[in-house]
């Protein structure tokens, strides 16, 4: 099974990376750019078959490690 | 005092530490590599600055699950002192081991500069050869020292007196909240500082004003 984790840092947490990309959409000339924010796609192939299993463990493996829940939100996504 | 370093892939501030440490303590600190989980018995562990496990995933996420973090995370609970520099601080919070996190700098470059600081709480093993509010300098290095946690966390900090460091006024490098440059955990053990007062310990290199930080540790702890 292959498995897609989105991390995003939470709402009003400052994102000065996605500022700076919005400044540089402008620059080259994209109108109308709103609100940039960037975060993270972590692709993960499991062995597992059963989907309640595999996201049991891919909740354990994001508030371990994968996304530092100070700051950050999870979402995981299960291709079928 | 006898101390250990602990040294990740990618760390490169572990030889200023035990350069420092041997210089103020007389004893050589022991130098304990991430993948071994048993450290000597000692009353000091800093974790170095540096770029541990090129800073994937996240500043000290890699870090924060090796082996030997285990084990500083039951020393540290069992009142052992823990000193983390910049990574060190970084990996100090990945951990869990005091609260928050550190961002990116808010003008996204890498900042390596002296800063002035202000020593705000000099009532801890770390400070107590400072006075409050004396202001020091100490170097900075960091694309990733800009401190955030929520406002719960900001206000116990503030209120139990657990920040030991602020940036001077209108010298915060980072944009960190509340200035801060450095905090204590609750039990005042574990000091995480993005500053570098290890390479301040010798007039040959740049400044003294990282003396006190290992007097005050070697008079409290002995």
């Amino acid at each position: 099974m292959k498995a897609r984790v989105f991390i995003r840092l939470k709402n009003g947490v400052l994102d000065p990376q996605g500022k700076a990309i919005g400044k540089a959409l402008t620059g080259l000339g994209f109108a109308g750019i709103g609100e940039v924010r960037q975060g993270k796609l972590i692709e993960i192939e499991l062995d597992e078959t059963d989907e309640a299993a595999a996201k049991t463990a891919l909740t354990e493996m994001c508030e371990k490690l994968l996304a530092n829940t100070v700051i950050e939100r999870y979402e995981i996504e299960l291709a079928k | 005092m006898k101390s250990a370093v602990v040294i990740f892939p990618a760390s490169n501030c572990d030889r200023d530490a035990a350069v420092a440490l041997e210089q103020m303590t007389g004893k050589k600190p022991h130098l304990i590599w991430h993948a071994d989980s048993d450290i000597p018995d000692v009353d000091l562990i800093v974790l170095p600055g540096g770029f541990s496990y090129g800073d994937y995933l996240r500043c000290g996420a890699m870090a924060s699950q090796s082996p030997v973090m285990r084990t500083v995370k039951e020393r540290a609970e069992k009142g052992v002192s823990v000193l983390g520099i910049c990574n060190g601080f970084q990996i100090l919070t990945e951990t869990h081991l005091l609260p928050g996190a550190l961002m990116r700098n808010a003008g996204l470059k890498f900042v390596c500069r002296p800063v002035g600081l202000a020593v705000c709480e000099a009532q801890s093993r770390f400070t107590r050869r400072y006075s409050s509010g004396q202001t020091v300098v100490f170097p900075v290095a960091h694309g990733e020292g800009n401190y955030t946690a929520d406002d719960d966390t900001l206000k116990a900090l503030e209120a139990e007196g657990r920040i030991a460091f602020r940036y001077a006024e209108g010298d915060n490098p980072n944009g960190s909240a509340h200035d801060i440059a450095g905090i204590l955990n609750e039990k005042r053990n574990v000091l995480g500082l993005m500053p570098h007062p290890e390479r301040v310990c010798d007039a040959l290199i740049g400044g003294t004003d990282g003396r006190a930080m290992f007097e005050s540790l070697i008079e409290a702890i002995g």
